[in-house]
């Protein structure tokens, strides 16, 4: 294996320095892509309408006509699949990005300004580590309700204080530095000394957590749409998708087990990808 | 004279841990009334649907304490959990506190039988993965550990029911369903939600274990007992074991902390008679007492593991020696 | 009695894989030979491959690396060919390793002893009463303290000097025919170091045991070895007996390696006009340290009453060991630690205590310069944004005639213009080095405070960035305030001394006065304590009674 994966690197990298991104992380990023496109464009690709019964044959078989058999009621799963790619993806794409740029924000300016501010604002977040994930989900649903921009909401107040906490740590890491010292020692004000000084070098590390994040988050939502809080019908995410066809778990309809394949497959390529990702190479023979 | 300021020195930083899981808990109780009971939505509506009079939603507002400012709530309810005093179910007219008794038990029941399982499972085959670092065998491991972490956990029910249930029918798909009277119909009955949870947990304590041990073994001190002759089995056991046993019982805690959530899907995807299932319909029918209760229950044995596991952390810290 | 052995080593050729997974040789044909009973010392700078080397004739490489081509044979016993059992019962009996670092190599959670005898319960070699004897013997003939005693403590309760030696006795237990020594005195203090190098000395000669000695240190190398490899980038560039490598080298990188050992004593700045000019800067009783205040005064106090005074163009040496407080001087200086008593004043004003109260003027003027170059270069920053941003800050320049400045900066350092593009990371330890002075130099200061600026650099380059130094200062009429821990670095550069102990200045001197009229007894111990390049040197200490009366009361 590893004899293979150099074989790989040698062709994608010149010489001393380039970058080598090998397969395992060139397919992860294909995948990922395949599955935003499909959150863009899912309803024109999609053979049928994914609210239309198309056949009497309910949690039917993979066929020629329908790709991925039929859900419950009759209905294509494969276009219901690609329609629930956009809830899934969407929401959660839309709960990483704000939880991580708050957290990272915050983190930043925590680590630097110290004090007060940093003191109660982690204490305050390090509170939210005594709640699990999908209780808290199903907690704030039980009380205000199951909609989108609430799931959103939601998710991004269970994973923005993993995010500062992470960044603030890296932060904190390069706030020790000499450079840093060097910086301050010339005069320079904070917000220069956090935007030029810390955040190029935190960045890497801080969008590997961003793509952690957001396999933690499609987790949750399809398991909060397992319990029927997340994703209401007539709309379902994948996680909805097994809910709603759970009945045919029992003699092994298609219907159950490929929405779960299309979340193992967006949260391994992930996976893939960040475990992968591209580096650069500095020879140091030379 | 030093060992004794050490240790006292160990027993404050335990103690601050402790003062800070208590803190933890308050803020955390509030979060959960707050969630259930201060939000908008008009509970007494709610209750009675659609078609109830203004004057009957009145009226149970005022059955139901719910017009007394939010704070005095707050803390009333806090004082009766502390007395063992849950409130009364909506949906069951019942005493919380008898709901969750027999429910409770039955999770535990669960939980301990999957500790007694995954830890010592976890514990070999994370030594061992790491013992051969790079083998297939460890490469295995490790796609598999990756894979189980990466899918939900009712995609690894799923696929269990799918496997023992409906191909190999091995194990009725659903427990509790048919008669549990021989011991054997116990296992049966038993083995799908503990396999399910198993693999989850399994999966974080493999890793985590694996870290810690190769970390232990990448010191200069195991390099140093390699050069003196020692074999691979002495490295391990002797010298790079005992330092590790700190992070191992940290990543047993953290690892156990995720039943929690595991126990949440389980339960509901095999109808399994526990206090995670109760919440789950609790939820449905927005039965708030039951709901706060029951989070509690949850929130309780979620922070003291993670405290556990933070101090076991704390002691097992070289630096403070 | 020990066996006698000869060690040989034809042709070793160790190959690694690179980040890239491409395979690069770093050992590129070694051969020497160790006689029997004599110390042979590989002497090379860091990335020579000189641990590499030892490392093999136990068999042994680190991670990533394989021996590619050779043969090492130690006694009767082909290394190259040994599977991993046979070597496992070889590795302790008849090879045994000194690590570099003790403190690191012993396992934290055990007891010393247990670790001491831990050869001869793997091999099976004596019973466990017999061992912990032997093991009390060694303690003693090494000169440790308690002998009986100090077996049963744990490793972080004993100091880093005697951990060395322990180390020693752990690899003597097993009566190995070769020792292999891996610069196992250089993370201890000069005076430390004195010690353990006696000691293992004695040992060795007494049990006529061969040994492999890895050091980079000229000086340490020339008390202790019979024979001399000097290496650079895996390959031999000379070998030969100590005293022909010392005072008949031929071979240029030696010259080079001893030349930079003998470093031209300071010749003090002309300054034309009247000497006697305002100082540059003047401290008075400056008193510093860290932590929460209690009652106005820090809960660590390490300065303690500190007062000099710095002219224009002349230098500054402060030194001391570990702990000092020289580097707090040096903070305390550049306004990074805000002093709790006393003040300064920076030509003749008063020089406020932290960077937000001093004048921007008075933080451009003075600039100061780290030691360690990896951590005080932004990695994710281009040189050229690095050397630029001082000038845009302070000189308010701009475009083109900026970056005209950034290529006289790196021309004034000695680098090419075209490193300019690159990232810190691809540049070696002195490259960095110069390129943090040249950015000192972009704010135009009057005053570089330098701490321990070569103190992490290999001797040949610490020696080419000291000639920097004195070009600069020259050229621009600059004033060094130069923190070290090595007196002999000091003297080459500096025209004052002041020696510190705990946070106080015991000594104050012209460097060139230093040797002869240094007149605290700690002073003089670091004036001794510093190993000549002289084979004859540590028995000349010996024997002198005033040092060994010092030694006796540390």
């Amino acid at each position: 294996m590893k004899s293979v994966l150099s074989f790989f690197s040698a062709f994608s990298a010149p010489q001393n320095t380039g970058y080598s991104f090998n397969l395992v992380g060139r397919v992860g990023l294909v995948i990922i892509l395949f599955w935003m496109t499909v959150a863009v464009f899912g309803t024109w690709l999609a053979p049928y309408p994914p609210g239309e019964i198309v056949d009497w044959d309910y949690l039917g078989p993979v066929t020629s006509k329908f790709w991925l058999g039929t859900d419950y009621l009759g209905r294509d799963m494969f276009s219901r699949i690609l329609l629930g790619a956009r809830y899934t993806v969407g929401i959660a794409l839309a709960a990483v990005v704000l939880a991580c740029s708050l957290g990272i924000v915050l983190g930043m300016i925590a680590a630097v300004v110290g004090g007060w501010f940093d003191i109660i604002l982690s204490r305050l977040l390090d509170a939210f580590n005594g709640i699990p994930s999908l209780l808290f989900g199903l907690v704030v649903v039980a009380g205000v309700g199951s909609s989108i921009p609430v799931l959103i909401l939601t998710l991004t107040a269970i994973y923005m204080p993993g995010s500062y906490r992470f960044a603030r740590a890296l932060a904190v890491n390069v706030n020790t530095m000499d450079f840093i010292t060097v910086a301050r020692v010339r005069g320079e004000s904070t917000p220069y000394l956090i935007v030029r000084e810390i955040f190029p070098n935190i960045l890497g590390p801080v969008l590997a957590d961003m793509g952690l994040r957001f396999v933690f988050i499609v987790l949750v939502l399809s398991g909060l749409s397992f319990l029927g809080l997340g994703v209401q019908p007539p709309n379902a995410d994948w996680g909805a998708l097994v809910r709603e066809n759970i009945e045919g778990l029992s003699f092994g309809a298609p219907a159950v087990v490929f929405p779960s394949i299309a979340i193992a497959s967006l949260t391994i390529s992930v996976n893939m990808f960040i475990d992968n990702l591209p580096k650069k190479i500095r020879d140091r023979s030379e | 004279m030093g060992q004794s300021l050490t240790s006292l020195f160990i027993v404050i930083q335990v103690l601050k841990r402790l003062g800070i899981a208590f803190l933890t808990l308050i803020v955390v109780s509030f979060a959960v009334f707050f969630a259930t009971d201060m939000l908008p939505g008009d509970v007494a509506q709610i209750l009675l649907g659609q078609a109830a009079t203004p004057e009957a939603v009145a009226g149970l507002r005022e059955a139901m304490g719910l017009n007394e400012p939010a704070l005095q709530r707050f803390f009333g309810w806090l004082t009766g959990l502390t007395h063992g005093d849950l409130g009364t179910s909506y949906a069951n007219n019942m005493a919380v506190a008898e709901l969750i008794d027999g429910r409770l038990k039955n999770s535990l029941k669960l939980a301990g039988v999957t500790t007694a399982v995954s830890v010592p499972l976890s514990l070999t085959l994370g030594i061992a993965a790491a013992m051969w670092r790079n083998s297939p065998f460890d490469r295995a491991v490790s796609i598999a550990t990756i894979s189980v972490i990466s899918v939900p956990e009712f995609m690894v029910a799923t696929l269990s029911v799918l496997i023992f249930a409906v191909w190999l029918d091995w194990l009725p798909a659903l427990s509790f369903g048919a008669d549990v009277s021989s011991f054997v119909d116990v296992l049966r009955a038993y083995a799908m939600p503990v396999i399910t949870l198993s693999c989850v947990i399994c999966a974080q304590m493999i890793r985590m274990t694996r870290a810690a041990v190769i970390e232990t073994i990448n010191t200069p001190y195991v390099e140093m007992a390699l050069l003196k002759g020692a074999s691979r089995w002495r490295m391990v056991l002797v010298h790079a074991l005992p330092n590790a046993l700190g992070p191992i019982a940290n990543a047993i805690a953290l690892s156990l902390s995720y039943l929690v959530g595991g126990v949440i899907i389980v339960e509901t995807i095999f109808n399994y008679p526990g206090v995670a299932k109760l919440m789950v319909d609790a939820v449905a029918t927005r039965d708030l007492p039951l709901i706060q209760s029951t989070a509690m229950i949850f929130c309780i044995s979620y922070l003291s593991l993670i405290t556990l596991a933070d101090v076991i952390a704390t002691l097992s810290n070289p630096r403070l020696r | 009695m020990s066996k006698q052995s000869h060690v040989s080593v034809k042709d070793l050729h160790v190959g690694a894989e690179t980040d890239s997974g491409r395979s690069v040789e770093i050992i590129k044909g070694v051969s020497f030979d160790v006689p029997p009973g004599e110390i042979v010392s590989l002497i090379g700078e860091s990335g020579s491959g000189k641990t590499t080397i030892a490392l093999s004739l136990m068999g042994h490489t680190r991670t990533g690396c394989f021996i590619s081509g050779g043969e090492i044979r130690v006694g009767d016993n082909d290394v190259t060919s040994m599977g991993e059992r046979r070597l496992s019962t070889f590795r302790g009996t008849e090879v045994a390793y000194v690590p570099q670092s003790a403190a690191a190599s012993f396992n934290p959670s055990k007891r010393i002893m247990d670790q001491v005898i831990e050869i001869t319960v793997i091999h099976k070699l004596m019973s466990r009463s017999d061992a912990e004897t032997k093991a009390v013997e060694l303690f003693r003939s090494l000169g440790l303290p308690n002998p009986e005693t100090i077996g049963t403590r744990y490793p972080h309760q004993v100091s880093g000097g005697q951990l060395q030696r322990l180390s020693a006795a752990m690899a003597l237990i097993g009566d190995p025919e070769l020792i292999i020594f891996d610069e196992p005195t250089t993370a201890l203090d000069v005076t430390t170091q004195i010690e353990v190098l006696r000691a293992f000395k004695s040992v060795m000669a007494e049990k006529r045991i061969s040994g492999v000695y890895v050091s980079h240190d000229l000086a340490v190398v020339a008390q202790v070895a019979d024979r001399i490899v000097v290496l650079r980038d895996g390959e031999v560039q000379e070998q030969g007996k100590v005293d022909q490598i010392l005072y008949t080298p031929t071979h240029q990188y030696t010259k080079d390696l001893l030349a930079a050992f003998e470093p031209v004593p300071h010749a003090a700045l002309e300054i034309p006009g009247d000497a006697e000019k305002d100082p540059l800067l003047e401290v008075h009783n400056l008193y510093a340290g860290y932590g929460p205040m209690k009652d106005g005064e820090p809960v660590a106090k390490i300065l303690k009453d500190v007062s000099f005074t710095l002219k224009r163009g002349r230098n500054l040496g402060v030194i001391g060991e570990s702990g000092s407080g020289k580097s707090t001087l040096a903070r305390a200086v550049a306004g990074i630690l805000r002093p709790y008593k006393g003040y300064a004043l920076f030509h003749g004003e008063e020089l406020g205590a932290g960077v937000q109260n001093r004048t921007k003027k008075q933080l451009q003027k003075s600039q100061i310069v780290f030691q360690l170059a990896d951590t005080a270069l932004n990695p994710s920053h281009s040189i050229q944004s690095i050397l630029a941003r001082p000038l845009a800050f302070y000189h308010e320049m701009r475009g083109a005639q900026k970056e005209k400045r950034v290529i006289e900066l790196l021309d004034m350092v000695h680098l090419p213009s075209s490193i300019r593009h690159r990232l810190p990371g691809e540049l070696s330890g002195g490259q960095k080095q110069r390129i943090n002075l040249a950015r000192a130099l972009a704010a135009e200061p009057e005053l570089i405070l330098c701490d321990e600026i070569t103190s992490a650099l290999d001797t040949v380059v610490a020696a080419a960035i000291l000639d920097l130094l004195k070009e600069l200062q020259h050229d621009l009429n600059l004033s060094y305030l130069f923190i070290s821990h090595d007196l002999s670095t000091v003297e080459a550069i500096c025209d004052d001394v002041l020696v510190m102990l705990k946070g106080e200045v015991v000594e104050a001197l012209p460097a060139n006065e230093m040797s002869r009229k240094a007149k605290h007894p700690y002073s003089r111990l670091l004036i001794s304590s510093i190993p000549q390049l002289d084979t004859g040197w540590l028995e000349r200490v010996d024997a002198d009674p005033v040092f060994a009366e010092q030694m006796a009361n540390r």
